[in-house]
């Protein structure tokens, strides 16, 4: 069956010099949700910008249901629909208002329009607010409008980027399971980025983590758990180490993938429990105290860890700050 | 068909703001009056001017007129620097909506405000006297004359949006050529007295060109030759601004 999504070494560099997006391919099965996972800056966005005829590639192809995105843009902008990161949605219209713009810009109008309006705010909760400006709902409608105008003209594909940052957890959970329900009763194709882990893992029924501009490692997210053998083992020392206290560890049996970040020390071991009372007594004759110790089975953060060679949360830290 | 209707649909979009925000009507109503009875004041002394011939009141309102065209239509372009920025230029472009009624819708409301703003000018310069010796239909034709002006500073305003993407720009290139334009005309003195390197500027500046129009046609017997000359190089330089404006659009989409 044809991909839904297809992307082939797809690259973007914005002046003067920043690549954004460095030889991303990916192929979606339609009907599945897909996940792109990755830090902010690590070009999510950009891929999902250029998968949606709004950013032209520099190099590269793509195809949305088989149709050439630089090709015949006007053709995959019907097949598609898209919530940005941003609010797509003329804060100063109401919910109503704001859909029939959009349809008008699909060339649907009159009753047709009118009734699939109305039936799409009452799907998303949005019946009794429909006559009030945007601008005056919750987070979480906001969110619900926003994807609402992505679906009314009923795309094969639909594009969702970061749909559920900024939102309350209550509002996520229901993001989630309206993203759940497009998927399994209406066959979409849903192409979801996050910087979530738990989202990706609880949504995506395939993902790819990118870094870089690059994709670093695609896979079902059991898949990708299970190539992570063991527990992950993460302790706190009392002070920062020079490296030295990873070299004590180097001699434990059975401990694989050390790495030292600052005052924390992470490990892998097959079993993770039994492993703990060997590193304490390694770290305590290296001379080294440990004030925490937490015992993990595999995540998906370290799935990224092992692939990205870095941690998401510093990243994404690191991220904020530059742009801050 | 789908062209126009997307259009007008943009060009809705900006009357509904105008309905929600009874300040922003107000204003929009109130200004002209202002203009009219301050410039009204400032400028009185002018008819004292030996050359100077006319009704003040007759001279001054299609000066204002003109020159409040070229002041509210100049920040159309703010509507596009709030869509870029909050996201919403980025989901009508993911939509298969013809990208000119974009332009095109919002240039059409900056056109309607003007002839609004004209209208209530006219009401007012009735009440203080003045004498439309051009008719109804030389009034029509001044409408028609600001709109166009207004028009072609609509678009060039969306023109500078795309490519500033920023508030502070299109403020910045608004105000840099609003006064100098209105100054280098006609507008608020009689072309008879203006400086002589002065009246060989304005030859060249559609200020002039629309305020020398609007004269000939509401406050005098129409003189339709120099209406229609100034009404072509109007048109003319809407395309002009349209086609620069288009080029923009693409510029800025080629730079996401």
């Amino acid at each position: 069956m044809e991909p839904s999504i297809r992307a082939s070494e797809l690259r973007k560099t914005y002046p003067p010099d920043v690549t954004a997006v460095d030889g991303v391919s990916l192929s979606v099965a339609p009907g599945t949700i897909f996940g792109v996972l990755g830090p902010n800056g690590a070009g999510k966005s950009t891929t999902v910008r250029m998968l949606c005829t709004l950013t032209r590639p520099d190099s590269g192809r793509a195809w949305i249901t088989g149709i050439d995105v630089l090709e015949d843009p006007a053709s995959v902008r019907r097949a598609i629909g898209v919530v940005g990161q941003k609010h797509g949605f003329d804060p100063e219209a109401t919910g109503r208002e704001n859909l029939v713009l959009q349809g008008e810009f699909y060339g649907i109008a009159g009753h047709e329009l009118k009734q699939r309006a109305a039936g799409s705010l009452e799907r998303f909760g949005l019946a009794d607010a429909a006559d009030r400006p945007a601008k005056t709902y919750s987070g979480g409608m906001q969110r619900r409008l926003d994807v609402a105008m992505g679906l009314l003209h009923d795309p094969q594909v639909l594009f969702l980027d970061e749909p559920t940052t900024g939102l309350d957890p209550e509002a996520r959970v229901d993001m989630w399971h309206e993203i759940e329900r497009l998927a399994a009763d209406e066959r979409m194709t849903v192409l979801i980025t996050t910087h979530y882990m738990d989202e990706a893992d609880r949504l995506a029924s395939r993902l790819a983590i990118i870094d870089r501009g690059q994709i670093v490692v695609e896979g079902t997210p059991e898949q990708l758990k299970s190539e992570l053998e063991g527990d992950a083992i993460q302790i706190e020392l009392e002070g920062v180490e020079n490296g030295s206290a990873r070299g004590a560890l180097d001699r434990v049996p059975g401990l694989s993938d050390i790495e030292l970040d600052g005052r924390t020390l992470r490990a892998r071991a097959l079993d993770g429990g039994a492993a703990i009372p060997a590193v304490l007594s390694a770290l305590e004759s290296h001379g080294t105290r440990a004030t925490s110790v937490t015992l993990a089975r595999p995540s998906l953060d370290d799935v990224y860890l092992r692939h990205a060679g870095r941690v998401f949360r510093t990243v994404d830290a690191q991220a904020a700050e530059a742009s801050a | 068909m789908t062209a126009a209707r997307q259009s007008w649909q943009v060009y809705i979009r900006g009357l509904r703001v105008l309905r929600r925000q009874p300040a922003y009507l107000g204003m929009t109503l109130v200004q002209p009056i202002i203009w009219l009875l301050l410039f009204g004041a400032l400028f009185k002394a002018v008819t004292r001017i030996p050359g100077f011939h006319g009704s003040y009141i007759d001279f001054l309102t299609p000066g204002v007129v003109i020159m409040l065209a070229v002041f509210s239509a100049g920040w159309t372009g703010m509507g596009f620097v709030e869509d870029i920025n909050g996201g919403v230029m980025d989901r009508m472009l993911t939509t298969p909506v013809w990208r000119g009624a974009l332009n095109t819708g919002t240039v059409a409301y900056g056109s309607f405000m003007v002839a609004v703003q004209t209208v209530v000018i006219v009401i007012l310069a009735l009440v203080l006297g003045a004498d439309f010796k051009g008719g109804v239909g030389g009034v029509v034709l001044m409408i028609v004359i600001a709109a166009m002006l207004g028009a072609v500073f609509a678009s060039l305003s969306n023109a500078v949006a795309v490519l500033a993407r920023q508030r502070e720009t299109v403020i910045g290139a608004v105000t840099f050529v609003q006064l100098p334009l209105t100054f280098l005309s006609a507008a608020l003195m009689q072309g008879s007295l203006l400086p002589s390197w002065i009246r060989s500027v304005a030859k060249f500046n559609p200020v002039d060109w629309a305020v020398v129009a609007a004269r000939s046609a509401a406050m005098q017997k129409i003189n339709w030759g120099v209406v229609a000359s100034r009404i072509g190089l109007l048109a003319a330089l809407l395309l002009v601004a349209a086609a620069l404006t288009a080029r923009a659009f693409a510029g800025y989409q080629r730079s996401l």
